[in-house]
């Protein structure tokens, strides 16, 4: 992975963080309402996946879908002005936080009943195998919608019929407020997919460039005509189920212990390593290490002075899309009237009387 | 012309939209080397290969959630689930994803989905698998509900729905599929949702669908014979309703029978009654009334099973009343 790719992961973390940031405080302010799944502890898994896929590819989220919406290209200003419920949303405000879709980008949408993506996913998929595509389908679930009926027939479909579709587990450890030891006979859920014979492999959620290799590899061999391949990333979510729920459920302890392991703190850590300071460089001398080193500093890459750049033009888009958002207005009932009727406009349904 | 049975025009008309569109396929239980329970789709694996007819696993809900997923990536799937009774595992993917899809999408992706299955009342098939569901899916705004009564509107409107871009459901009837009656493959339809006049009368308005309209139209010939002319209306559609046919009838006639297989409480009929009063209350000489199935899980008993649904002389008794007429003849 080259620098510009590292540093395109570090920007959609904390975008991603950013943004959900935003968005709970405009639901603490009263501007958005209804139910609001954040995502923050999770970023690693939507950014590493997302960052292997093609724009050839479709991708099917659930109702904790932001970030997922926002690192497949979805501008930050329809995200935003989606969750305000405005008419210049990237559903035109008929869909809200939890049904973001996006056609031009292939974003399927996201689902708010669990277990939806599945099917979703395996129609979209038997559709590109039908055509002979090299296109993927990345579906993503978390653990809790494994136990749902769709889950064991739709893998056991894209299986039988060798369609192109990486399952993504975000396996976050909760189903709303139940912890996975009290909703799963089987805890480690990749070992599931094995029933249908489909690859899999569980990975640190909260290790970016693993969650992005594994991803990359997977996506590789559904492209190759493999069939289905399913990851489980374990991952953590920092925040309750929704705004409505405090998470107290869980002990501080675990809290604090995943919050230890942040993601984003993670990446940091991973430039520090990789980019020595000048001290460093000093005492290394003029080898590769150091003209490689010498040739990224030339470029401008991450010092505290870069990153606090990268900070600020993350923190000015958010700023940007709340505005967007709160400025925006609202749909008309004659909008979503012409929105339900769209798809028959061509067509007559009943003859008018004479 | 020629005179055919129901699944037979139901099968050319697949046949003609799979050979029509490369973007169509049917898949379903048994739809492809079994050629489909009501044999709908004989011959058509061999014709198309199996990805354009394909035979499912027994995963109601996740086959119809996949023809969601296609339909989203443009093509268009005609899922057949093997009776109505069947689609409660499915209402998931019908209510949830096909027909909210469109619209919280801000109207960003069509689904031209059909999805065909036979409903009603059969010859002792027992309680689970002789239901009528009609009303649940009319309650769903966002899908559309074409009901078929005769070989000519099987092959008309099962072609039109799989050219519309909105989900519709294409209810047959399992008693309906050996029905013949004659099939115009060339002659123009009337629009997917239109209702038909299938026998002008002066003295009262039979509104019915699918399988009840054979049964009114025999009641209406009984009638004429005791020079009762009652005009009988096909809907052909219960989603959206062609108001404006049955108005007219209504305001000429000034008397409504309704004529419904499924149960009575809050059925089909219940939402024709409410819109027509509303509509045409003033032009009204008696109450409109219903003939409908009982509020009772069908009985396996045949005698019972007949009971449990509307028969010829529950539409005539229920004729001659709304006329006061006596009942004395039958």
């Amino acid at each position: 992975m080259d620098r510009s790719q590292m540093q395109g992961l570090l920007r959609d973390m904390l975008r991603a963080r950013a943004f959900e940031e935003a968005a709970a405080q405009g639901y603490a302010e009263g501007k958005i309402a209804g139910f609001l799944h954040l995502y923050p502890g999770e970023e690693a898994v939507a950014v590493g996946v997302l960052h292997a896929a093609e724009p050839g590819d479709y991708v099917v989220s659930t109702y904790r879908e932001h970030v997922h919406a926002l690192v497949r290209g979805i501008p930050a200003r329809q995200i935003m002005a989606e969750l305000y419920g405005k008419k210049t949303g990237i559903s035109g405000g008929m869909g809200g936080s939890m049904h973001l879709f996006d056609r031009e980008r292939r974003f399927l949408g996201g689902y708010a009943i669990v277990g939806e993506t599945f099917p979703i996913a395996l129609g979209a998929g038997y559709a590109v195998a039908y055509r002979r595509l090299p296109e993927a389908v990345i579906c993503f679930f978390g653990d809790g919608a494994v136990n749902q009926g769709t889950f064991h027939e739709s893998l056991n479909m894209a299986a039988l019929w060798k369609l192109p579709i990486l399952f993504v587990c975000e396996n976050n450890h909760y189903q709303i407020g139940t912890e996975i030891h009290r909703h799963s006979a089987i805890v480690d859920v990749y070992k599931r997919a094995c029933a249908y014979g489909i690859p899999a492999e569980q990975v640190d959620g909260m290790e970016v460039l693993a969650v992005h290799a594994a991803a990359q590899r997977a996506l590789e061999r559904v492209r190759s005509g493999d069939g289905p391949q399913f990851l489980e990333l374990t991952t953590y979510r920092f925040r309750g189920h929704s705004m409505a729920d405090p998470g107290s459920y869980r002990p501080e302890a675990e809290v604090k212990a995943y919050e230890a392991a942040d993601p984003i703190a993670a990446a940091l850590h991973e430039f520090q390593l990789r980019y020595p300071g000048a001290a460093d460089l000093a005492a290394a001398g003029n080898d590769c290490l150091q003209r490689f080193t010498d040739h990224c500093c030339q470029e401008g890459h991450l010092d505290e002075t870069a990153l606090a750049r990268l900070q600020a033009e993350v923190q000015a888009e958010i700023e940007d899309a709340r505005r967007f958002a709160e400025e925006s207005p609202e749909p008309s009932m004659e909008e979503a009237r012409a929105i339900l009727a769209r798809n028959h406009r061509l067509e007559t349904v009943v003859e008018a009387q004479a | 012309m020629s005179e055919i049975l129901y699944w037979q025009a139901l099968n050319q008309a697949l046949d003609a939209e799979l050979a029509a569109d490369d973007a169509v396929f049917t898949l379903g239980e048994d739809v492809g080397l079994y050629g489909g329970t009501y044999r709908v789709s004989e011959g058509l694996m061999a014709k198309y290969g199996e990805w354009r007819v394909r035979d499912t696993p027994i995963s109601e809900n996740s086959f119809t959630g996949l023809g969601v997923g296609a339909a989203m990536l443009g093509l268009r799937p005609v899922v057949e689930i093997m009776t109505i009774n069947f689609a409660l595992f499915a209402m998931d993917s019908l209510v949830n994803m096909a027909a909210k899809i469109p619209f919280m999408s801000g109207g960003q992706f069509p689904m031209p989905l059909t999805i065909r299955m036979p409903g009603g009342v059969a010859r002792q098939l027992g309680a689970q698998h002789s239901q009528r569901l009609e009303s649940m899916f009319m309650n769903v705004p966002g899908l559309r509900i074409a009901v078929p009564s005769t070989p000519q509107d099987a092959y008309w409107q099962l072609r039109q729905a799989i050219r519309s871009d909105d989900p519709v459901i294409v209810l047959e009837h399992e008693l309906l599929y050996f029905s013949k009656g004659e099939v115009d493959t060339h002659a123009s339809a009337p629009p997917l949702h239109q209702a038909l006049i299938r026998r002008p009368g002066r003295d009262l308005t039979c509104i019915s669908y699918s399988r009840m309209v054979p049964l009114a139209l025999e009641a209406a010939q009984a009638l004429h014979a005791e020079g009762v002319e009652m005009e009988v209306i096909d809907l052909r559609s219960l989603s959206p309703i062609d108001w404006a046919t049955c108005v007219e009838s209504v305001l000429r006639t000034h008397r409504c029978l309704i004529v419904e297989e499924d149960c009575r409480f809050a059925g089909v009929g219940a939402e024709l009654a409410a819109e027509l009063q509303e509509r045409c209350f003033y032009q009204l000489d008696a109450p409109i009334q219903r003939v409908a199935g009982l509020d009772l899980p069908t009985p396996f008993n045949a005698k019972l099973e007949a009971a449990s649904i509307p028969r010829q002389e529950d539409i005539l008794k229920a004729a001659r009343a709304l006329l006061n007429l006596p009942q004395g003849e039958s």
